[in-house]
């Protein structure tokens, strides 16, 4: 069994701190060792987008990412994007649009739009499809996702 | 019907108007799924949880001499190590030994991927070790691969047990193939005879994946008291009870199997493939054990859909009727018999009324992954092959492609070459919609471009369901069911019940429970879970309605038929005049006024000349419900359907594409899906259907396929190779809702999940050969295929 490192990080706000194999990818420690199951594993190299997190303001697949990797870093996951009881916009137009059927790729869509919006909040359709082209979704056609990002951004430059 | 309609994006042609059927809630479990709460098979975590991996046969065909695990079972953190040793011995009910030797395999391995053993240990990554340390003596064999090849004298045979059926005869012959059946109506050479214009041509289809984004995954618990549990993500709670029953020689009351979210199935995870090895593995240790594929096991070791061979010849009078049509198809099963081409034969030629008809279909076994369900299963391979001759035939004819549809379109009464005469269908509102539609009609601009049209059929299946219905005391009711929700379910059965009980949708509150909390409910699968479940919830709604009627006459002092609901409120109605029986007062006259409360002396209100209703008696469903509790106590509402009435359901597309000249590259400019719906309870649901069925059927269409290389293996199994449409791939997705009802059902519903993934690959083969004036008969039609088509012509 190898030595698991000590590993203190900044995850959706909070300090917390884990033990971490060395070979244990950050998506593994937030799921396993943290109880974050809200990322998710679908293909763990990085060609499916749903363990899509941000990490230190760029967004990153969790799987690519080794979890020591995370000492000293932020890391936002799909659990930090509400704000307490209430959700965030990009939430909250995924609902109404109905831009979710199994749900499985929901919250690497999600972060993934927040991070956009967060740096273009005026995105063309062009720039949401180019921007979600490392998210996967299999059962949408992305038509409703795409609408329910620029749905969210309407009401985001509203508020 | 639909040419005094306004086209827009996304539209609904609708039959009739509900006060919730049809509208657009937000579904109910919505919010975890946006927030990352919800729950599915690999998030599942409890005390002492062990995790397992499996050992898989690096060969696509080999004789398994021996297994030796003791180098892995010395691994400290390792557990178990079960091998097919582990499973019961015995002959078992019919079919169980193939079903077991899926899960591992017993004499052969007989495809690459296909799970040899299985570790159980403390971590993940010691399983994943251990599975390396154990030592398997392989015969490599000589492995066939494709269909045709399979179905050749000297091809190498799979199964020395499998003598091929021959017409409902067994031949006594040992072959891959295992089943050859035919379809026959009228008389084939005649119909040809008659024929002014004959078109034959021959396809091939590869094999591709259904791709749902969640791997499979599951944890068992064979507890001390002999209770077998389950944690798992599946199409069928039900299924995976009958399934773990037979393979492990348990009656189905020992085990409880508990449906976690799911994150995508489209057919594949209907069977099982980790479900009994992880039981065997807790069985072994005491504890709970969980198994969760990687990206390249869900290639490998689970059902992708076949790859498959089609010859169609159809003939047409000059006018464009067609007067007969031969449909020759064969389809890969993987290792084990039973691939789809016995639904592809009820569809190739479903949607045509067609007098002479032939129909030969061939299952037949290659050294792949047993083949599973994905989405319509065979329809679209046959579709591919038959859309296209019917392209073709309107070229010879000079006929604009939906008029020829048109002029041979099914419609009720219509008998197809397997038997079934359709009922109401709504094959010609599909046509006429797409004919009317602005997209049809609009110009196409620029070099290189083309556009397509194809329809589809599938029949949808009914099947048994279940649904409990409790009252709350706050008017509120909860709702438990058996259908895994894959897709907005909940909702859409939640809205049936709410229709009847006249609440909002938000007043529902729907839970999909394990398989000891609900009576025996189907798969998932089938287009059948929002007709056949939401029939369910509609009955145990229907119950918990007759039930609070009863109460609230008890409490009034009234004959309960007096009684109506009404908008959310108990109303006095009393429907006696004199001593007539009721059934005598349903006329087509009077119906209207029972059927809907109108004001005495309004227009349409029934004359009750011996009994006015008394206003002041009236009672909301909310405050029934709150007065239950002293009223004689708490209501519930149950049912068991297991409905008839199916009603098939039919999906075109038009697509428009442009073909880069360098590169070969097809882009999708514009793309309009139509379905009959029936009835579309939760519109933006059956969208989301269309749209989705229509992305996977762009992706079969231009890129998807197992690239197998030449020892059987398949060399893309990543999702950077295996390339499923992104976003960025594709355009929007327009779609039109037609709603032909089915009178099968109470609501009309069809029925949506599939019909929608038949006519891409024809409808994109057909406007590309718009665009070039080259017939692809091979799918995927990807850049290379395109680019060798256009470098042959110069």
């Amino acid at each position: 069994m190898p030595a698991k490192t000590y590993v203190q990080a900044t995850i959706n706000g909070e300090h917390v701190d884990f033990l971490a194999e060395p070979r244990q990818s950050l998506l593994e420690c937030l799921r396993d060792e943290i109880g974050l199951t809200g990322s998710k594993e679908g293909c763990n190299d990085g060609n499916c987008g749903a363990c899509t997190v941000v990490f230190d303001g760029r967004i990153v697949t969790a799987c690519l990412v080794l979890g020591v990797e995370a000492e000293g870093k932020e890391v936002t996951t799909i659990e930090g994007i509400a704000e307490g009881s209430t959700l965030h916009p990009i939430q909250q137009a995924f609902l109404e649009n109905a831009a979710l059927q199994c749900g499985i790729c929901t919250p690497g869509f999600i972060v993934a739009s927040k991070a956009l919006l967060d740096q273009n909040p005026d995105p063309t359709e062009h720039e949401i499809r180019f921007w979600l082209a490392n998210n996967l979704c299999r059962c949408t056609g992305y038509d409703k996702i795409i609408r329910a990002v620029q749905d969210a951004a309407v009401k985001m430059q509203e508020a | 019907m639909a040419t005094t309609k306004q086209f827009e994006p996304n539209m609904v042609l609708s039959n009739q108007e509900y006060d919730v059927v049809g509208t657009r809630p937000i579904r109910p479990d919505g919010a975890d799924k946006v927030t990352g709460r919800a729950l599915y098979g690999a998030d599942f975590d409890t005390a002492g949880l062990l995790h397992g991996k499996m050992l898989r046969s690096p060969h696509a065909h080999a004789r398994i001499r021996s297994i030796d695990t003791s180098k892995a079972e010395a691994l400290p953190g390792v557990q178990a190590v079960v091998t097919h040793k582990d499973f019961p011995q015995d002959e078992g009910a019919g079919g169980v030994q193939w079903s077991r030797d899926n899960m591992l395999a017993s004499g052969k391995a007989l495809y690459k991927g296909h799970a040899i053993a299985a570790v159980a240990a403390s971590s993940p990554h010691v399983a994943e070790e251990a599975v390396g340390l154990i030592e398997v003596d392989y015969e490599v064999l000589p492995s066939t691969t494709t269909v045709l090849d399979a179905m050749r004298d000297d091809a190498p045979i799979l199964h020395d047990s499998l003598v091929t059926d021959e017409l409902g005869e067994k031949t006594g012959k040992v072959s891959n193939i295992a089943q050859h059946f035919q379809h026959v109506k009228g008389d084939l050479a005649k119909g040809f005879e008659a024929a002014e214009v004959v078109v034959e041509r021959e396809f091939h289809t590869k094999t591709v994946h259904q791709g749902y984004i969640e791997p499979q995954n599951a944890t068992a618990l064979w507890n001390n008291d002999g209770r077998l549990h389950i944690w798992t993500s599946t199409q069928g709670s039900f299924g995976v009870r009958d399934n773990c029953a037979k393979m492990l020689g348990l009656p189905v009351s020992q085990i409880r199997v508990v449906p976690m979210e799911i994150g995508g199935g489209f057919g594949g995870k209907i069977d099982v493939y980790l479900e009994p090895v992880a039981a065997l593995l807790s069985r072994e240790t005491g504890t709970p054990v969980k198994l969760v594929m990687s990206r390249a096991d869900v290639f490998e070791g689970t059902g992708p859909t076949p790859g498959s061979y089609a010859k169609v010849k159809m003939g047409a009078t000059r006018d464009g009727k067609i007067v007969a049509a031969h449909a020759y198809l064969a389809m890969e099963a993987g290792a084990f018999p039973g691939s789809p081409v016995s639904a592809g034969a009820m569809c190739v030629l479903a949607s045509y009324d067609i007098d002479n008809v032939l129909i030969d279909g061939y299952d037949v076994v290659v050294n792949k992954p047993k083949t599973a369900a994905y989405r319509a299963p065979g329809a679209p391979n046959a579709a591919f092959a038959s859309e296209q001759v019917v392209d073709e035939l309107a070229r010879e004819l000079g006929m604009d492609p939906i008029e020829l549809r048109l002029k041979n379109a099914a419609k009720e009464g219509t008998v197809r070459a397997d038997g079934p005469s359709f009922p109401r269908i709504g094959c010609v509102e599909v046509l006429e919609a797409m004919r009317e539609h602005p997209h049809y009609s609009a110009p196409i601009e620029g070099p290189n471009r083309g556009r397509g049209v194809a329809i589809g059929f599938w029949f949808n299946i009914g099947m048994r369901s279940a649904c409990n219905i409790t009252v709350n005391s706050d008017g509120t009711i909860n709702l438990t069911e058996g259908s895994t929700d894959i897709g907005g379910s909940r909702a859409s059965i939640a809205m049936q019940a709410a229709e009847v009980l006249t609440i909002p949708a938000e007043d529902v509150r729907p839970t999909v429970v394990d398989t000891d909390s609900v009576g025996y409910t189907m798969l998932t699968g089938g287009s059948r879970t929002t007709f056949a479940t939401g029939w369910a919830a509609y009955e145990a709604a229907q119950d918990v309605r007759r039930k609070m009627i009863e109460r609230v006459a008890g409490i009034w002092g009234i004959e309960p038929d007096s009684v109506e609901l009404e908008h959310g409120v108990f109303l006095h109605r009393p429907a006696q005049v004199g001593s007539a029986p009721r059934q005598e007062l349903l006329t087509p006259e009077t119906r209207s006024a029972f059927g809907r409360y109108v004001p005495p002396g309004e227009e349409g209100a029934f004359d009750r000349p011996q009994s006015e209703a008394e206003p002041e008696l009236q009672m909301t469903f909310k405050e029934l419900a709150g007065q239950l509790g002293s009223t004689g106590g708490g209501v519930s509402g149950t049912a068991d359907v297991n409905p008839a009435g199916v009603g098939g359901s039919f999906a075109g597309n038009i697509v428009d594409v442009e073909i880069d000249p360098e590169t070969g590259k097809i882009q999708i400019l514009r793309f309009t899906a139509f379905q009959d719906a029936g009835k579309a309870i939760h519109p933006s649901y059956v969208e989301g259907q269309m749209q989705g069925g229509s992305v996977q059927g762009i992706g079969w269409a231009i890129n998807e396929e197992y690239y197998m290389n030449a020892d059987g293996r398949m060399d893309n199994t990543s999702l950077l190779d295996y390339r499923m449409p992104t976003s960025l791939d594709i355009p929007m997705i327009d779609t039109v809702i037609i709603e032909v009802a089915n009178p099968g059902h109470p609501f009309g519903v069809r029925g949506v999940g599939e019909a929608n993934i038949i006519p891409p690959t024809p409808a994109i083969a057909n406007a590309v050969h718009d665009a070039t004036g080259t017939r692809f008969n091979e799918l995927p039609i990807n850049p290379g295929v395109v680019t060798k088509a256009i470098l042959a012509k110069k």
